[in-house]
């Protein structure tokens, strides 16, 4: 009988002082209810949720049932995000609401968006914001383009977390510019995760293959035609792509190489 | 006197503080973030707090988003 070999598996990470152990960071926009919502998450084995700040519907559903009720900030580390924003200083006035709201948590996603049609990140304004977030005590996991200057700088700064785009939000088209990615990775002295444009399993793997520390999607799951299904899936890719990149891939190689041995055929 | 409150005009009677403004509009016990004129106004300051004539307030909560 042999001995089970003994293999390291994977290491927990770290943003801003704190520990995890997925790697998948999951939005709660787009399920169909709250219900859906906490199913996929569990599903999913997320550690870091994603949510978003908006104002309180007044005079009407006061029973309205509440998100944080769904994903408990006791058992989740929730991840307020300034979606919507589009200067500098809505989204630093949404990471102080948010911060009020999660009693003085302090860990925020910044995206500051160029336009409607491509939910592109405004790179100026996201610097503006980083900057006098991270003055004012936040940490700042930041949702930046592919440009891997820009990454830098959003490091430079002092962002917990450079979060660079796989393609536009919620186009679900995976990663288009993986070469800009390995560039970002190469550099970067802060966990590099994949925000945005993840559309399905393969795309999570793909990702985490290349050495990011972790994946954020909403849209991949929750577009989904069966959300917590697709969940499980992502959190296996997120698993199965992280065990790839430590186990290190063979070389690409450009003819063929028998894998069974030559000697020994019966054909000579 | 008049506000403004998440965006639209809202006429208050006398100069309520905060912690009266959120018991009049049932939101009591939960769990929402107050900004007056662009300034977080504390949780623990909403007793104290009173509202003036034109003040702009928001009253924010958490939602599914990405």
């Amino acid at each position: 009988m042999s001995e089970r070999m003994d293999i390291p598996g994977d290491q927990p990470w770290h943003v801003a002082g704190r520990e995890f152990t997925s790697r998948l960071l999951v939005g709660t926009g787009k399920y169909k209810d709250l219900d859906e919502t906490s199913a996929a998450i569990e599903a999913s084995g997320a550690e870091i949720v994603t949510f978003a700040v908006r104002r309180t519907n007044l005079g009407q559903n006061a029973d309205e049932p509440n998100l944080l009720d769904a994903v408990p900030p006791q058992r989740y580390t929730l991840l307020p995000n300034t979606a919507g924003c589009y200067t500098a200083k809505d989204a630093v006035r949404t990471c102080k609401l948010a911060r009020e709201l999660l009693d003085g948590h302090n860990l925020v996603k910044l995206e500051v968006l160029g336009d409607d049609n491509t939910l592109y990140p405004n790179v100026v304004e996201t610097l503006k914001a980083a900057e006098e977030l991270v003055r004012d005590g936040f940490d700042v996991m930041v949702y930046t383009s592919d440009d891997p200057i820009v990454a830098k700088e959003l490091e430079k700064i002092g962002c917990s977390a450079v979060m660079p785009l796989g393609s536009l939000i919620g186009s679900g088209h995976g990663l288009l510019n993986p070469a800009s990615l390995a560039i970002i990775l190469e550099n970067a002295n802060v966990p590099v995760l994949v925000d945005a444009g993840i559309g399905t399993a393969s795309d999570a793997a793909l990702a985490m293959e290349m050495g990011c520390a972790g994946v954020l999607m909403n849209s991949a799951i929750a577009h989904a035609r069966q959300p917590v299904l697709m969940a499980r899936a992502m959190r296996k890719a997120i698993e199965a792509g992280r065990e790839a990149f430590l186990a290190e891939r063979m070389p690409r190689r450009q003819r063929a190489e028998a894998s069974s041995p030559m000697a020994g055929r019966i054909n000579r | 006197m008049q506000i403004q409150l998440n965006g639209d005009p809202r006429a208050l009677d006398g100069e309520p503080t905060i912690s009266e403004l959120i018991a009049s509009l049932g939101l009591t016990g939960r769990r929402i973030a107050v900004e007056v004129n662009e300034e977080i106004v504390p949780r623990s300051q909403h007793a104290e707090t009173r509202l003036a004539e034109g003040d702009r307030v928001e009253i924010v909560h958490a939602i599914g988003g990405g």
